[in-house]
């Protein structure tokens, strides 16, 4: 869309766009609403907007389906625990890097199997990470430094200096991490890395004959997915849930990631966020409406019963309306009311 | 626009009705209720927030509330699933008069330990928990009610020399552990270890992993180490599939002694005649016997307003254990009213209450519970509040209590308790409470 703007131009519709969230997102949500807002909306949808926006690097943009996504959050969650725990001195930004690349070192290793499996084999060879990891996270009570039950505590959060304290605090804390990657990420599509990511997916052997290096692309993907899945992890444990435990990143976490990614539009950065926003704060905006109108008639297992099949049938709906996800059909909603005028 | 002045008339009278009514409505105390209904562990779920909700229900019928207090509630759906947990609390910790949590989910409570405390309400965790916040020095708004996860343990090894005849007799005996490979699984692996090497038998600690709908090879180990008991520290599906697999591996059922999670209806049934004889561990007797009992059926399903909707769940484990989980949180605020006056109380009034709960046999009578459970007593140092168990056997159809009330040991546990907990406190920088601190 940038590019249609013509490359000489600084200010452009969507850097205004972007500017405008910005100071949305810093300047006046939180002046708004109490803790529940930041607590239970706004922090979980940060922390997984940003898992699905690394699983959308990896799926959307070079082509490799994992089911893995949930076993990166916990490596990025147990990982920055150790790292906190273990080093001392260490501040805690270093902590969340470190953390980062644990978890895209070890996302590499479990890319290993893209090199020759492809679709769904990939998708099952993936679920090994998925397994693996949360069985040695239980297994090894080292890793929760030999909490008896294993479940951790998580440390402050401080970033340069500066104490997130307060739901507001963490909040904030969480959309700096998420505007820095995400504006990572858009850089990175855009480079010759993200291109091979799309050759890649869109033909190997095309781009093997172009001079793609192929081997070392899926790698890179896997690697960078990884890191952007750890550090989500970091934000769910340590900014929302406030604690860390392996049965919280199940298959389920998963499968929820994927959907996410799928529902909001794959090889789309902003799919990922609206896609978290439909996945996260929908289910629990239509809680909060049945608890209001039937709360007194239905106890709270019906009431959820039919809110699951009420959004099963809405993302029948929306997928039937537009396959490429939400961020297709918001576009072309967008396209459909925008004050058409002769190109400039 | 004529017609809708009479409207508005009445919309103002109604607006000020309200308005001079609500000041006339009775003090209320509010329980948040993070219950799950759905999901895996449903049936627990309902059974325990039923009890809890029959209960409350009872008071508000038979007594009016307490002291006139009414007692009210809602219901937020977790699925037993930690963020969901979160969610819910952040959504009802706003109403007015929050008396206690009661999450009945180790993830949760676990998750909500630093919001509680920096909000001032009391935490239960009836019968599970974090075992360390036993030690009210440290966790002064986490009460892990009746039974830690040690305490369990001491109980049932306890048990075991109980039937074997002393505890000196279980010199020489030997105990396989087959716990869920799960946090909650393994909590208890050093204090099996720790009760071995102090009365001198030998243990084997086994891992099912995850759900444990598959146990064939740990039973083969089982019979080839021939142990003279199996505990059964289970979850879920775990426990029938143990009961079926053990009666296929020729281990007799009644040296399997199952443990606070693996003593219910729903363990049980699943297994058929392979669960006939099988002893657990339970700080509340099942049945509907009870006098309290009765009086829910009585007052609470005879105004239709009961919350289980199959009612041959009354007086099952997890039903009774709910009620025995309001009449702690009811009594502590009877306790904490005694002292502040009758009127709502907030979460740190009702925290006194509750390490003020001191319920001996006498007053547990008084209660209609006699036999329901033996006692409490707890105080601003103790959590747990020293809760008896006792011992129930499967005859096909229900469980028979089998044991008197036993006595876990305390005294050998409390010292690992308090080592933990001064671990936490380091870590997170908290100064211990003494008396003084705690008696306001």
């Amino acid at each position: 869309m940038a590019l249609t703007q013509g490359p000489g131009r600084f200010i452009t519709s969507e850097r205004l766009g972007v500017l405008v969230l910005l100071i949305i997102a810093y300047g006046i949500i939180p002046t708004l609403g109490g803790s529940y807002l930041f607590d239970a909306i706004l922090t979980p949808f940060l922390a997984l907007s940003l898992a699905a926006l690394g699983l959308n690097i990896l799926t959307g943009y070079a082509g490799q389906v994992s089911l893995g996504s949930a076993a990166f959050l916990a490596i990025g969650a147990f990982a920055a625990f150790n790292f906190n725990l273990r080093v001392p001195g260490l501040p805690f930004a270093g902590s969340i890097v470190l953390a980062g690349l644990t978890a895209a070192l070890i996302g590499i290793f479990f890319g290993l199997p893209s090199l020759r499996l492809k679709g769904f084999y990939l998708a099952v060879s993936t679920l090994a990470a998925q397994f693996f990891v949360q069985w040695a996270l239980t297994k090894f009570s080292w890793f929760s430094n030999n909490n008896p039950s294993g479940v951790i505590d998580a440390p402050a959060l401080t970033l340069a200096g500066t104490a997130f304290t307060g739901p507001v605090g963490r909040y904030l804390f969480s959309l700096t991490i998420v505007v820095l990657i995400t504006f990572a990420s858009t850089r990175l599509i855009r480079s010759q890395t993200g291109r091979n990511f799309i050759a890649v997916r869109d033909h190997e052997t095309a781009a093997r004959v172009i001079g793609v290096p192929v081997l070392a692309t899926k790698l890179t993907a896997f690697g960078i997915s990884s890191f952007i899945i750890g550090v989500a992890g970091v934000l769910w444990a340590f900014a929302y849930l406030r604690t860390v435990e392996t049965a919280g990143f199940n298959i389920d976490r998963s499968f929820q990631i994927l959907f996410i990614i799928i529902i909001g539009g794959l090889a789309s950065l902003r799919g990922a966020f609206f896609g978290a926003a439909f996945i996260v704060v929908f289910p629990l905006l239509l809680s909060r409406l049945g608890g209001a109108l039937f709360g007194g008639v239905f106890d709270s297992g019906v009431l959820e019963m039919s809110q699951r099949i009420g959004i099963g049938a809405l993302i029948i709906l929306f997928l039937i309306l537009e396959p490429r996800g939400l961020a297709a059909l918001l576009d072309r909603i967008w396209d459909w009311i925008r004050p058409r005028r002769v190109t400039a | 626009m004529s017609y809708l002045k009479p409207l508005r008339g009445a919309v103002l009278a109604t607006a000020l009705a309200i308005g001079f009514a609500l000041p006339a409505v009775a003090d209320e105390q509010y329980f948040p209720l993070q219950s799950y209904r759905v999901g895996p562990y449903a049936a627990g779920g309902t059974g325990f927030f039923g009890g809890f909700i029959d209960y409350l229900n009872l008071i508000n019928i038979r007594d009016g509330g307490v002291n006139g207090v009414k007692l009210t509630w809602s219901e937020g759906e977790t699925q037993y699933e930690v963020e969901k947990g979160v969610e819910v609390y952040e959504r009802l910790k706003n109403n007015k008069g929050v008396a206690a949590w009661n999450p009945l989910s180790v993830g949760i409570a676990y998750a909500m330990i630093d919001r509680i405390t920096q909000d001032k309400v009391p935490l239960i965790t009836i019968n599970h928990g974090r075992t360390d916040s036993t030690d009210g020095r440290v966790f002064p708004y986490v009460f892990p009610l009746l039974l830690n996860p040690y305490s369990e343990t001491s109980g049932i090894v306890n048990y075991i020399a109980s039937k074997e005849g002393g505890q000196d007799k279980l010199k020489g005996k030997k105990i396989v552990v087959l716990y869920h490979g799960s946090p909650y699984g393994k909590e208890t692996i050093p204090i099996y270890n720790l009760l071995a090497e102090k009365y001198g038998f030998s243990v084997e600690q086994i891992e099912v992993p995850h759900p444990g709908n598959e146990q064939q090879s740990q039973w083969l180990s089982i019979r080839r180490s021939k142990p003279d008991y199996v505990v059964l520290r289970g979850w879920g599906v775990m426990n029938p599939v143990a009961l079926k697999t053990a009666q296929k591996v020729g281990f007799p059922v009644d040296h399997i002694v199952g443990n606070v999670w693996s003593n219910s209806e729903e363990d049980v049934i699943p297994a058929g005649d392979a669960a006939k004889g099988y002893v657990a561990i339970t700080t509340q007797a099942s049945g509907e016997q009870y006098p309290v009992l009765q009086e829910i059926v009585k007052t609470v399903y005879g105004a239709g307003k009961g919350n289980l909707e199959d009612k041959k769940r009354i007086g099952s484990v997890y039903h009774n254990l709910g009620i025995v989980n309001g009449i702690l949180n009811v009594e502590a605020i009877r306790i904490a009213q005694a002292r502040f006056g009758h009127r709502t109380l907030t979460g740190d009034e009702v925290r006194w209450g509750f390490e003020h709960l001191q319920l001996d046999s006498k007053r547990v009578e008084e209660l209609g519970a006699k036999d329901l459970f033996h006692s409490i007593n707890v105080t601003w140092f103790n959590h747990e509040g020293d809760g008896y168990v006792t011992f129930q056997q499967w005859d096909g159809s229900k469980w028979n209590v089998v044991s008197n009330w036993i006595a876990p040991d305390w005294a050998l546990l409390r010292p690992i308790i308090e080592k933990s907990a001064a671990g936490y406190a380091a870590e997170k920088g908290i100064k211990l409470r003494t008396s003084d601190d705690a008696t306001d």
